[in-house]
């Protein structure tokens, strides 16, 4: 026992641990490290805390902590009205901004039994593909920077910086848009828009081009990504792993193809891309092939754009007749959903968000035994999760 | 008397000349290339073109407070910077950079510059168990196996070398490249292997791994600040000069030029020019890999240390040697 280790202090120290679950194991046990990576760590992006028991570099034991940034958005929307609400939901994913506004204005409208207009759907679908490009040109080039190529990352963000403009000259926001208003959108397109975005998507699919020459088709990252972290399908399923990390897992599953929905998919043709390796490099690989049939789905779509009006004829003062729904879209990081409830009031009784990444990371006890240190770091990184959308 | 005089000289010099070319390196490459590379300007307020931004921040490093993490061990920890900024400046100060300017040339020159490169891997042991940190630990311990696994490889690369010049002593190695071809050309294994263990012994890219910024934050730098860590970086620095000095001289023919005699005073001011123009070239090499490659897994790092770079090196040794004796 070591000189001035005082076993009341300690024991009231661990049971005040015991909260945040299991965390402190050294002071129970000698065999092995606890190391904390996290809550400040240069590879969680945020402050999500992974506990990891090592022995050597081997994982022993590992568990996710979260909660340091819970924001407290479910209860927040319940002191907002409607269109409040909607402000704070731009930044749960902060980086695909635009995606989590709408499957929330999709419930209200369906709360409302309102319907947007043809053209403010195909709108919304068009910035909702911007957003999942914004999105996953990040993980892009820092799914690099993760393994130690530093040069991905800046170009992502050189290029991500044309989508940016983009949703920014729609909008007036490049992070946090706020365009959605129950049963329509703010304003129209601005005038030569449409010329831009076409000009902008061979961009990004160089990029793509870039991300594979540089990346994928590197022998240091094939080796370091494949059959590393093999997530199988049964696994994901029971954990309720949704969007590319599913499909990396060999799930064919995506809401936008598979469910019916008033937005404008339908419209367009797109592969999704599956994989059954289910390993980090085919979740790096899905979501590649995702930004390349996201570019496609906006070309396509924005050829085709239909005239008509963007605001269907809502009540100034949006007063929501009581009820529940439930509406979930296919967000960048995966299934997005929102279970509004109403009690006849001008804000939300009740709504829960149901935000991918955090059944995408729960999943990390069940991988990182026997994993090494390294290899740790690129199962989190091909987990792909943001920090806003684990804690709410 | 004129001894001590020399050798204080000497000391100056290096003392001068060395953090220089670190600065000149940080600059170039850290600052520059890698800027470009990325498509960013890098620094461009401190002097001209951002020259002296090396300057400003040791400015700011050396005002900043000296810490002790608490626990640490204080006399570890604070020796560590010191080592490993000893052993780069001496292995400076055995590259021979013209006919004229030779810092030190022992008969075993090569050999020395390969003990002191060993003696670095103390210094980054030294700081990792210091440091009292998990991150260091680690980063020390995937340290100081991967310059011990490495350094293998990198003498072996030499000791073709030594066989064709028929010398350990760096100046008659690079005599020996004067009338004949460059050793690159009939050492080209013995070079690839080099360059390759050389990255690994200064832990850039795509082996960085003791200090992997994702995985260990800064390895067995997490816990230093201050003078203690531009120690550090100037060493490092100053390393990756040594080693691309020793590339030059034994595989690119030091300060010569094909088929220009560089004699007398001639041969003592281009001589260092030609030395230097190689330098940046050598260096410039080491960089654009680090900035391109992601980082291998630490299994792979040995794998490819004790499978590959050994035998191979074993092998091209032999083949070098049979050649001699035959040819």
């Amino acid at each position: 026992m070591k000189a001035g280790y005082d076993e009341r202090r300690a024991a009231d120290y661990m049971n005040s641990q015991l909260v945040d679950g299991r965390v402190n194991l050294e002071l129970v046990d000698d065999d092995g490290m606890v190391l904390n990576l996290g809550p400040q760590h240069p590879a969680t992006h945020g402050t999500l805390r992974i506990v990891v028991k090592l022995d050597g570099e081997r994982v022993v034991w590992a568990e996710p902590v979260c909660g340091y940034m819970h924001r407290g958005y479910e209860k927040l929307a319940e002191v907002r009205t409607y269109p409040q609400v909607n402000t704070l939901l731009n930044r749960i994913d902060w980086l695909g901004s635009f995606c989590n506004e709408v499957p929330f204005i999709q419930a209200v409208e369906q709360l409302l039994e309102v319907e947007a207009p043809e053209r403010a759907q195909w709108i919304r679908t068009v910035l909702f593909e911007l957003g999942r490009i914004a999105n996953l040109m990040v993980f892009l080039g820092d799914m690099g920077m993760q393994l130690g190529a530093i040069t991905p990352p800046f170009l992502a963000f050189r290029d991500r910086e044309h989508v940016l403009d983009l949703i920014e000259s729609a909008t007036g926001g490049r992070f946090h848009p706020y365009y959605n208003r129950v049963g329509g959108i703010k304003e129209d397109l601005p005038k030569g828009w449409i010329a831009d975005v076409l000009a902008t998507m061979p961009r990004v699919r160089r990029f793509c081009d870039e991300m594979e020459e540089m990346l994928a088709n590197n022998e240091i990252f094939r080796s370091r990504t494949r059959g590393v972290g093999v997530i199988r399908k049964d696994l994901a399923l029971s954990y309720g792993m949704s969007g590319a990390n599913a499909r990396a897992s060999g799930i064919d599953w995506d809401l936008r193809r598979d469910t019916p929905s008033p937005m404008a998919w339908k419209h367009a043709k797109f592969n999704v891309a599956v994989s059954a390796d289910a390993d980090s490099f085919a979740r790096y690989w899905v979501r590649l092939v995702e930004v390349r049939e996201s570019t496609s789905i906006i070309e396509q779509l924005l050829t085709n754009l239909p005239a008509g009006p963007i605001q269907a004829k809502v009540r100034k003062i949006i007063k929501v007749p009581p009820g529940a729904t439930y509406v979930e879209t296919e967000n960048p990081l995966g299934q997005m959903g929102y279970y509004v409830v109403s009690n006849d009031g001008l804000s939300p009784y009740r709504v829960k968000i149901r935000t991918p990444s955090f059944n995408n990371i729960s999943v990390l006890p069940a991988v990182l035994p026997g994993e090494n240190v390294s290899d740790l770091i690129t199962i989190i990184s091909s987990l792909y999760f943001i920090l806003g959308d684990v804690d709410k | 008397m004129t001894q001590w005089l020399e050798t204080s000289l000497g000391l100056i010099v290096l003392a001068v000349v060395v953090p220089t070319l670190a600065a000149v390196f940080a600059y170039a490459f850290l600052f520059k290339a890698m800027a470009h590379m990325q498509q960013r300007l890098g620094p461009m307020e401190a002097g001209p073109h951002g020259s002296l931004q090396l300057v400003a921040e040791a400015i700011k490093w050396v005002q900043k407070e000296d810490l002790f993490p608490r626990r640490a061990d204080r006399l570890v920890f604070g020796l560590a910077p010191i080592v490993a900024i000893v052993t780069a400046f001496s292995m400076c100060a055995l590259i021979p950079v013209s006919n004229a300017v030779v810092g030190a040339a022992p008969s075993m020159g090569l050999f020395l510059f390969a003990a002191l490169s060993g003696v670095s891997s103390l210094a980054i042991v030294m700081a990792g168990w210091g440091s009292n940190s998990k991150f260091s630990v680690l980063g020390g311990l995937r340290a100081a196996a991967q310059l011990l696994a490495y350094e293998i490889p990198l003498v072996l690369a030499l000791l073709g070398v030594v066989v064709l010049a028929g010398s350990a002593n760096l100046v008659s190695i690079v005599g020996a490249q004067s009338s004949s071809l460059w050793f690159v050309f009939p050492q080209i294994v013995g070079f690839t292997i080099f360059m390759i263990a050389a990255q690994a012994e200064l832990t850039q890219a795509p082996f960085d791994v003791p200090v992997a910024e994702s995985e260990l934050v800064a390895g067995y730098m997490t816990e230093y600040s201050g003078f203690r860590f531009l120690m550090f970086f100037i060493a490092e620095l100053a390393t990756a000069a040594a080693l691309s000095g020793l590339a030059v001289t034994c595989f690119l023919g030091g300060w010569n030029i094909p088929f220009v005699e560089l004699t007398g005073t001639l041969g003592a001011v281009v001589g260092p020019l030609v030395f230097f123009v190689k330098l940046m070239i050598v260096g410039f090499l080491i960089f654009w890999i680090r900035f391109s490659f992601p980082r291998v897994r630490e299994d792979q790092l040995h794998k490819l240390a004790w499978k590959v770079l050994v035998p191979l090196g074993l092998a091209n040794v032999a083949i070098t040697a049979c050649l001699k004796v035959w040819m």
